[in-house]
């Protein structure tokens, strides 16, 4: 039995606001959507996040922690219990080029879950644009022994209660 | 001419990375700095909480890893190539061996294939000593 998808949603929020000036925060990702085997996100466009400053086109780099963030949490909601999964490695394609000026959203559906490793792919796209996506990615994630998730679990239950869930 | 045409120039004229680093708003958030030593020419990638992805081990995140080691290989190829514009990744695969702690990190890039219009780059990045590798990645970039 997958853990109850309202943890995870905590679980997720607790991440982007807990450390104040850290990765996600300097990014400004936010989630916008997650189901058992699957999570949605937005990336925001900043000048912060830019590349190519002759064209501002947004650095792959971005894209990567977003994916990387996105299929991560889409891989915890298949879990028996609240936790995460480390990423083990992340392949991306880039079909497209991201329009500056323009957020940058994200989706990822975990296609098989076995013991030890769980298997995802996610895309990034430009809203109404979903047919033509910008990075196509497939990531592998480890699934952590029952006792280590066990712990992570309890580690973070006391800090989930109070968050509000707003996806 | 543009921003990066006249950095990469510059740069490879006075064998300074760092102007290139200068001209790129991602590589500022990540904090990233170059460092020539002899013949190669490392990238290191010091701690900050801006680029932390896990608060309870540390360790930095994942994507901050990744993005690292892109942005490694395209200065890379932009200070050993004659290219005018900033090389344009068409894939990458990264491989996260160790967590990445909160200490510089290192990289290094080796250009396995350069041919007419693509090119093939492995990064390797460590904390202590290469051989013990934190990620690693293999990237293609298109050149003009």
């Amino acid at each position: 039995m997958p853990v109850d998808i309202t943890l995870v949603k905590k679980l997720s929020k607790l991440m982007i606001t807990a450390n104040p000036g850290d990765h996600f925060q300097t990014l400004g990702m936010k989630f916008t959507g997650m189901d058992t085997g699957s999570c949605d996100m937005v990336l925001p466009y900043g000048a912060h996040l830019v590349g190519n400053p002759d064209t501002g086109v947004v650095h792959g780099g971005a894209i990567t922690a977003l994916l990387d963030t996105c299929s991560g949490m889409a891989c915890a909601t298949m879990l028996e219990d609240v936790g995460l999964t480390p990423t083990m490695d992340l392949r991306i394609d880039y079909m497209g080029i991201a329009e500056p000026g323009v957020d940058i959203h994200a989706r990822a559906d975990v296609y098989r879950s076995s013991q030890s490793v769980l298997f995802c792919r996610a895309k990034a796209y430009h809203k109404n644009q979903e047919d033509r996506p910008i990075a196509h990615c497939i990531a592998n994630f480890i699934r952590l022994d029952d006792e280590v998730l066990k712990n992570l679990s309890e580690s973070f239950k006391p800090f989930l209660e109070k968050v509000e869930v707003d996806i | 001419m543009s921003k990066i045409s006249t950095a990469c120039e510059q740069a490879r004229a006075e064998n300074n990375p760092g102007l290139i680093i200068e001209q790129i708003p991602y590589a500022k958030l990540l904090g990233v700095e170059a460092l020539n030593v002899g013949e190669e020419l490392f990238f290191v990638l010091p701690p900050s909480n801006s680029n932390v992805g896990n608060p309870t081990l540390p360790a930095i995140h994942g994507g901050a890893l990744g993005g690292f080691l892109e942005l490694s290989a395209s200065i890379h190829l932009m200070m050993n190539l004659p290219t005018q514009v900033t090389p344009k990744v068409v894939d990458i695969s990264v491989d996260y061996v160790r967590p990445g702690r909160m200490d510089n990190l290192y990289a290094l890039c080796h250009v396995v294939r350069q041919g007419r219009k693509l090119v093939n780059v492995s990064i390797n990045c460590w904390h202590k000593t290469r051989q013990e590798s934190v990620a690693t990645a293999r990237a293609h970039f298109l050149v003009d």
